[in-house]
């Protein structure tokens, strides 16, 4: 359990996907200007992550990896279908992304208004096929701790984007140099904040 | 009805391609890809390696989907578009993983997020499916020089100052650091790229008033 807890702590400060890996950066500065729809997209962003990473988790653990077919029979113990994984991964992100698409259309059709293009592009965005890879890499030894490492990034990420788009609502009433304005000036909160998350570097639980 | 044909350089196709390099450049203007150009900048190496990886997959992946534009059903594009995209970044990462394996090994998984890099989704959805394979050969070209020479310098930077090191050659003299001068170990870490890409977009709105956002 605890090492449970501890990589969800890692993942959302120490690993976090934004300050420290850069991913899902674009939906990250094309939606962070109002907090509602980041809280929106933040949530939709865990629930795929936490859905995507224990599937695609099964899927290299039990067909991908060199010899993960040998449960199947002993003849194909010896394959090696690791070069498949980017597009297995995308594909199961793909349609985990077309059912949570219909689900918060059913669900809540104001959420679904609100987040509008950015819900199908979730599918690309890099975060996402992000934690399937880092997942694959670093090696994670049962499926709970890779549920623990989908969950914890989606919620570093919404951390992120809620805190990047609560600073954005502000910064409209200051006067920030004309050429600077929009992206410029996200781009340098951004590093700044990367900056002190990087205070939380070597925290161990 | 006759067709006027158009020259393979004419005005407009030349646009598409010098475009992108400025005024609607990937990066700091339509906002694309910035995942994959800010985790690989901290070595001009690995930022030249990835910009080819990346003009490979957008220019095979434009024409192909360009190709094919009348034969995808709009409904199921998305999918169909990653599944070509997946295959091509496929063949890269076996390519680099046997020809550079060095280099392979420092871009960890940022090959394989080519796949979701925004500016090949974003060029495959805006311009591919919408044009005949010349022109979107030519805004493949475009626009993944636009891409690379935004990480490039982002790199030239970073490792400049940070190491002191270009493409892994000592630049900065010995003589500088027995005199006191010391490697700014912050422009290696994460958050100085997005200040670098900051400044690089500053100065080119500070040029290209036009680009000015709303605040």
């Amino acid at each position: 359990m605890q090492d449970l807890v501890n990589i969800f702590v890692k993942s959302v400060f120490i690993d976090n996907m934004i300050f420290a890996y850069f991913l899902g950066m674009c939906s990250y500065l094309a939606v962070s200007k109002t907090v509602k729809t980041a809280v929106g997209l933040g949530a939709a962003v865990i629930f795929v992550l936490g859905i995507t990473v224990p599937i695609n988790y099964l899927l290299e653990n039990y067909v991908l990896k060199a010899g993960a077919l040998a449960w199947l029979s002993d003849d194909l113990a010896n394959v090696d279908l690791s070069f498949l994984s980017f597009i297995m991964f995308i594909a199961v992100i793909a349609s985990m992304v077309q059912l949570v698409e219909m689900i918060v259309e059913k669900a809540s059709p104001a959420l679904y208004g609100a987040l509008g293009i950015f819900l199908p592009l979730i599918a690309v965005n890099c975060s996402i096929l992000g934690g399937a890879l880092f997942m694959q890499e670093r090696q994670y030894s049962t499926i709970a701790e890779a549920t623990a490492f989908g969950l914890g990034s989606g919620f570093g990420w919404l951390l992120a984007i809620v805190a990047i788009a609560a600073i954005r609502e502000k910064i409209r009433y200051s006067n920030v140099p004309a050429p600077l304005r929009g992206l410029g000036i996200t781009f340098i909160i951004t590093g700044l904040m990367g900056i002190a998350f990087m205070s939380f570097m070597g925290i161990q639980l | 009805m006759s067709e006027k044909k158009e020259a393979l350089f004419s005005k407009k196709n030349r646009k598409l391609m010098t475009d992108p390099l400025d005024g609607s450049n990937p990066i700091s203007v339509q906002v694309l890809g910035i995942c994959s150009a800010l985790a690989i900048t901290v070595q001009v190496e690995q930022a030249f390696v990835m910009s080819l990886a990346v003009m490979a997959v957008l220019l095979f992946g434009n024409m192909i989907v360009s190709a094919m534009r009348n034969l995808i059903p709009s409904r199921i594009r998305i999918i169909v578009q990653l599944v070509i995209v997946a295959a091509l970044v496929i063949l890269v990462n076996e390519l680099l993983k046997a020809f550079m394996p060095d280099v392979s090994e420092k871009l960890s998984v940022f090959v394989g997020l080519i796949i979701t890099n925004c500016i090949i989704m974003g060029r495959l959805e805006a311009f591919a499916l919408g044009n005949k394979v010349w022109p979107s050969l030519l805004d493949a070209v475009g626009n993944s020089i636009g891409y690379g020479w935004i990480l490039v310098v982002v790199a030239f930077f970073r490792e400049l100052f940070g190491s002191g090191k270009i493409f892994g050659l000592q630049i900065i003299p010995e003589a500088f650091y027995e005199a006191g001068y010391m490697n700014n170990n912050m422009m290696i870490l994460p958050p100085m790229a997005l200040i670098t890409v900051a400044l690089i977009i500053w100065a080119q709105r500070s040029r290209n008033t036009d680009l000015i956002e709303e605040n």
